[in-house]
């Protein structure tokens, strides 16, 4: 067992990350100065990172007796969860700012929910696994109702309150099951203990169900994603910018731990589970999508869509399965940061470019906005270029490998169907005539328009070369797998 | 230069053009982006033209230029096959664009999406070189689905109706639907060759010919039959062929310069060059070959019968668009790939310069597109109505046009071929001889002769519709430079481009090792090439044959129905609807549609054309699925109704499900 | 004698009628709060009983964990609760429908 310090040591990134939350509450409580806890966020977020890099060890290491692990997967995982929150605070700024929401007590509650995603990401335990997962979800909650006076924010909080109340109650019972049968709480220690001897099969099947089930809601995959289109409608695009994009990183490092590291000897069982989670979310996802006028809405589904592809990668079981299912969260998030990051920055003073319609001849008005939206909504489609389709090809070459081709056929049925969507904001976009007065002719900031170019390239070129980080990601699992 | 880059400056020409208009449109304007176009479009067509005299000197080429990642025994690359196949479509391609590219600026002048437009019509160019320049399946499919992209966004390139999402939709699906063939195909080769190379998977393509694989337990189909039919069912979709050739017609929302660019030269094209390409794989089944044939004959006879109905200017050519592709296909499934290959090269020329030739008429018109109201209108453009003449000419097959030679090349390779429906097919594409006559003659004699119907027609139209009277009541005017010179340089191809080239490109092995025939099997094209004797030859013996005297009767009734007895269609059209309620009682269709597709019905009644495309494969199975689709949407928008306890239940449900399924 | 079983039966009722109250109730939204507290504890009592007879103490440190974090979640679901109602003045949660489709 490594000593006190060391331990602290490994968790340096998370403690650097909970100082500086702190120390933004406490300069909003004194001081109430918007650009120093705009700034001092930025550079937490950074220094976290940094911190991530430094203390990186190459290979797994435990710590706080098996309570936390730090191995390549969560380090890169950790960082990509950094600078897609540094992006969602850059993109929101404007859209804050006008609303008056930029504070500390958002910029504090922002923080601590990416403090609960690296102790999820970091979690090796049922324990760390359920305090990181409640950090983040009571963080968000309150970030959703953060327009106090926005009746459609508040109804969107109260039902994600309700609902992922719900979820980690039925996350804790499975929880509570596992444990009973194995007798341990420990992730590898649960492996273990699976692996030897089984008690009782339907004790441990049902443990699977309650588990999958919390998970299920954590990524917003169905029968359990209907939270996701109304808290994505009903919460401020800023929030929506955040809620789409880092968690679905932690909730993907906490399906890989608590299934691959904790229960990878009851695969067969979780397998289906997984199977028939990711076709209802394919199926609901691509269809209800497009029946939606409202673009935040229609991303959700979306998003329940990608989580489709991502269990199908994770369901295989194999390592270039998990890697698949890696590399299409990584590029999940780089898309949604895009796509949302646009309707949070088209939104001016009392009106968000929410509406489909609101998209309309953007490229009229608006060139280079409207061709950074148009790659980020082909990418979704999936059509090359750009790296979105290298994510579904991996994932469907993962399932063709594992021998599930029936499964990989609907997949790819679903997405040209689900193609039609995302190619409709592209019509808009070029095709059709600009309203005259619509809520996108406003100032805009430099700095996002900056940042979004960025990211519009970033998901063109990782189309065109997407080797290093498909190895990336191939090689952080790979060492990572216990 | 080095050969190598020149190959890499014929498609990168059209794209930096486009990315250019594309990006910088409102920098350099409406005169630049047309410029700057046109000039990637023109050095493509001249790099495309040192190519070909290259590879006539036989220097081919098949190698990777770029490649995209490895992983696995899974290599994404992009490379180049050229040889003598391709470098034609090269031609074709960039010279029919290099006409439109020069046409559109006359024919969009005064329209607000101009940069737009032609930073389209560039990518589309750079699409559709792509993907007959590709040397691997993985690169054409990619082409195949660019310039799938394309054609769609252009088709809404005028949309501004209230249905616009189910429209577009529809070509969407009937698209997917061949795309989704395709792919299948491409995957079967992908699993069973283990390449995506065309070179070593024709290769491999004799060593797989006895391979057969069970879709339904106990009923072993061989596997290169699947593929092939598989690949052709791309082939349908892309190239409009029965019954995925509903799109078509509709596409013809778009600017006229795009009908005549994408659905009518090249992109409709693209599944026949697919096909030649992959003679090597088609040779070996004769059940796929047969199954092209029949396809393409029921498309040739049944299209064109649809285009002796139709008034709408563009949608005539549309349907005899489609009844060429038909003639395509059907040379296809007999063998004789260089004929189909050579009509698409002639077709290419006279179609673009039909459609290009109806867009001036229609500006000429003050954009009316229904031949009704036209007339006379020889008068008033000249250039129009000559060139349009010489595009109708070579097109119903006139001995010495271009259209003569390729047409009836197929017509003898069918009679010639000896595969299981080459009856029906010989059949269907010689009494669509006669159809083609008709319906060209019938657009061109009420267009360009006749009583000049379009001062009443107008006054109608004022009143009924907008108030924009202003220029409306002006006689119909010949239009600017920049439309008739593409016209003239169509027409020139139009009338010669059959008589030097069909001895090498048909009989002189000029595709050489491009296109394979199993010559002992399929011996049509050998012994067509016994009975040539040089193009003079073929012109004078065709004055006794058949299809000429065919097509003249088609040309003399249209004269005669509508120069001579103008009351007679109005007659007939009324006989004919009797006949059909006769047809329709006896063979109870309505009722057996009212009782099986509920309420598709309705669409039935009316007219006997209406049937087959509109109501039928239009009204259910498209707009049907479509529909269907749209249904299950807003269904699922119900189940989402708002209430927290119905999302708790649905948790729950999923949680019992999957604990009664796994438990 | 009271076996484990017996307690793993009272949790999963526990836990059930937790469940039906959330969806089952569609008046007051504080019963749904309710609901969800006894939810908890259900998975509270399954902790304590399964590390009373594993003798392991982590189930019962994990229950100390369970209840704090409930108390927090208790709090904001208070908090969000009169966000809402002086939004719409109402806690009816057949109210809560203006996000849907």
């Amino acid at each position: 067992m490594t000593s006190i310090s060391s331990d602290f040591v490994t968790a340096l990134p998370e403690i650097g990350l909970l100082a500086v939350a702190c120390v933004v509450l406490l300069v909003e409580a004194y001081n109430q100065s918007r650009a120093a806890v705009y700034l001092l966020t930025l550079t937490g977020l950074l220094l976290t990172a940094a911190l991530v890099v430094f203390t990186g060890a190459g290979v797994p290491v435990l710590a706080f007796n098996g309570l936390y692990v730090d191995d390549p997967m969560g380090e890169v995982l950790k960082l990509l969860t950094c600078f897609s929150a540094i992006a969602a605070v850059i993109y929101s700024r404007q859209f804050l700012t006008d609303r008056k929401m930029l504070s500390g007590d958002y910029l504090g509650l922002l923080l601590f929910a990416v403090l609960g995603m690296l102790v999820m990401i970091s979690a090796n335990h049922f324990l760390t696994l359920y305090l990181g997962l409640e950090l983040l979800s009571l963080a968000l909650y309150a970030m959703v109702a953060m327009e106090r006076d926005s009746a459609r924010a508040t109804e969107a909080a109260m039902k994600y309150f309700v609902l992922g109340a719900l979820a980690s109650g039925l996350l804790l019972y499975g929880m509570s099951l596992i444990y009973g049968l194995t007798g341990s709480l420990e992730l590898g220690k649960v492996a273990e203990a699976l692996h030897f001897n089984v008690k009782s099969e339907i004790v441990l099947a049902f443990g699977l169900v309650f588990i999958v089930a919390g998970l299920g809601f954590k990524l917003g995959a169905a029968p359990f994603h209907m939270w996701a289109p109304d808290v994505y409608h009903g919460a401020p695009a800023a929030v929506t910018l955040f809620v789409g994009t880092a968690p679905k990183l932690a909730a993907f490092a906490f399906a890989m731990r608590i299934l691959v590291d904790g229960l990878q000897p009851a695969h067969g069982d979780w397998q289906q589970m997984l199977a028939v989670m990711a076709v209802a979310s394919l199926a609901i996802g691509n269809i209800a999508a497009i029946a939606q006028t409202n673009i935040k809405r229609m991303l959700a589904y979306s998003t329940v869509s990608h989580m489709g592809f991502l269990l199908l990668g994770m369901m295989t079981g194999s390592l270039a399965g998990y890697s698949a299912a890696m590399f299409y969260a990584v590029t999940y998030v780089l898309m949604s940061l895009g796509g949302f990051g646009m309707v949070t920055y088209l939104s001016r003073t009392g009106a968000e470019a929410e509406n489909l319609d609101d998209f309309k001849g953007l490229n009229a008005h608006h060139p280079w906005l409207a061709a950074i939206m148009a790659m980020v909504m082909m990418s979704m489609a999936g059509l090359p270029p750009f790296v979105g389709f290298y994510a579904k090809l991996t994932v469907l070459q993962a399932l063709v490998g594992a021998g599930w081709i029936g499964l990989a056929v609907v997949a790819v049925l679903f997405s040209l169907i689900g193609a039609f969507f995302y190619l409709r904001v592209v019509w808009l976009m070029y095709f059709d005539t600009p309203p005259a007065e619509s809520p996108v002719y406003g100032q805009h900031a430099g700095d996002a328009v900056m940042l979004l170019s960025v990211n519009g390239l970033a998901i063109l070129l990782l189309g065109i070369l997407p080797q290093t980080l498909l190895t990336l990601c191939a090689l952080a699992v790979q060492m990572s797998l216990r | 230069m080095d050969i190598k880059t020149l190959y890499l400056v014929v498609p990168m020409a059209p794209l930096a053009g486009a990315v250019v208009a594309g990006l910088f449109g409102k920098l350099i304007g409406r005169t630049g982006a047309h410029l700057v176009t046109i000039l990637g479009v023109l050095v493509a067509f001249l790099a495309s033209l040192l190519i070909f005299q290259d590879v006539l000197a036989g220097h081919t080429f098949n190698g990777a230029i770029y490649t995209w990642l490895t992983s696995g025994n899974l290599s994404l690359e992009i490379g180049f096959l050229i040889d003598r196949l391709t470098v034609v479509m090269m031609l074709v391609v960039t010279f029919v664009s290099l006409m439109v590219h020069i046409y559109t600026i006359g024919y969009m002048a005064d329209d607000p999406g101009y940069q737009r437009f032609f930073s389209y019509i560039a990518l589309f160019t750079f699409s559709m070189l792509m993907l007959v320049m590709s040397n691997n399946f993985l690169q054409l499919f990619f082409g195949w689905e660019a310039v799938g992209l394309v054609s769609y966004l252009l088709i809404g390139f005028w949309f501004t109706r209230e249905s616009a999402i189910y429209a577009n939709l529809k070509a969407f699906m009937v698209n997917r639907v061949g795309d989704f063939g395709f792919l299948l195909g491409i995957a079967l080769i992908m699993a069973w060759f283990g390449s995506l190379d065309y070179q070593q998977v024709f290769q491999m393509a004799p060593q797989m010919a006895g391979h057969t694989i069970s879709l339904i337990d106990g009923h072993p189909w061989s596997l290169l039959t699947v593929i092939c039919v598989l690949l052709f069912i791309g082939a349908m979709g892309k190239s409009a062929q029965f019954p995925l050739h509903v799109w078509l017609p509709d596409s013809m929302e778009g600017p006229t310069p795009i009908s005549a660019l994408i659905h009518a030269a090249t992109m409709v094209t693209a599944g026949i060059f697919m096909v030649a390409r992959m003679s090597p794989l088609f040779e070996l089944s004769d059940t796929s070959l047969s199954f092209v044939m029949i396809i393409g004959a029921i498309t040739a006879l049944f299209m064109g019968f649809l285009g002796m109905i139709q008034n709408d200017i563009k949608r005539v050519i549309a349907y005899s668009t489609l009844s060429q592709l038909g003639y395509m296909t059907v040379a296809l499934g007999a063998s004789a790939y260089s004929a189909a290959i050579f009509h698409l090269m002639t077709h290419a020329f006279f179609k673009a310069l039909l459609f290009l030739g109806a867009g001036s008429v229609i500006m000429g018109m003050h954009h009316d597109q229904d031949i009704r109201n036209m007339g006379g209108l020889k008068k008033y453009m000249p250039i129009t109505w000559l060139t349009m003449l010489i595009g109708s000419l070579a097109l119903i097959g006139t001995p010495g046009f271009s259209g003569f030679y390729s047409k009836d090349s197929i017509i003898e390779a069918v009679q010639a071929s000896h595969l299981w429906g080459s009856g029906f097919a010989a059949f269907a594409v010689t009494a669509s001889v006669f159809v083609t006559a008709f319906y060209s003659f019938r657009l061109y004699f009420l267009v360009f002769h006749g009583k000049e119907r379009f001062h009443n027609a107008h006054a109608e139209h004022d009143h009924g519709e907008e108030g924009d009277s202003q220029g409306h009541h002006g006689a119909p005017h010949e239009s600017p430079w920049v439309v008739t010179v593409p016209l003239v340089l169509l027409a020139i191809p139009s009338i010669y481009a059959g008589w030097p080239y069909i001895e090498p490109m048909l009989y002189g092995g000029f595709f050489g090792s491009a296109i394979y025939i199993d010559a002992l099997a399929h011996p049509a094209m050998a012994e067509l090439g016994a009975e040539f004797h040089g193009p003079a030859a073929m012109a004078l013996s065709a004055l006794t044959t058949l299809p000429f005297w065919l097509a003249v009767a088609g040309v003399a009734t249209a004269y005669y129905l509508y120069m001579v007895r103008k009351d007679l269609p109005e007659k007939i059209k009324e006989k004919a609807g009797i006949v059909y309620a006769i047809l329709d009682d006896k063979y109870g269709f309505d009722r057996f549609n009212d009782w099986f597709f509920a309420g598709g019905a309705r669409l039935l009644g009316g007219k006997l054309w209406r049937w087959g495309d509109v109501a039928a494969i239009d009204g259910v199975l498209v707009n049907g699925s479509a529909r269907l689709v749209g249904q299950i949407a807003r269904i699922s928008r119900y189940l989402q109704s708002g209430y927290i306890y119905h999302y708790a239940f649905a948790m729950i449900i999923g949680v019992a499900l999957l604990a009664t399924w796994f438990v | 004698m009271i076996g484990v079983n017996h307690y793993l039966i009272l949790g999963s009722i526990l836990f059930a009628i937790g469940v039906l109250g959330i969806f089952l109730n569609r008046k007051n939204l504080i019963v749904l709060l309710m609901a969800i507290e006894l939810m908890l504890l259900a998975v509270n009592l399954n902790f304590i009983a399964f590390s009373h007879f594993l003798n392991d103490t982590a189930g019962q440190v994990f229950v100390f964990f369970i209840l704090t974090v409930a108390a927090a979640e208790s709090a904001i679901g208070l908090a969000i609760l009169v966000v809402l109602f002086r939004n719409t003045r109402s806690i009816n949660v057949q109210d809560l429908d203006k996000l849907k489709g």
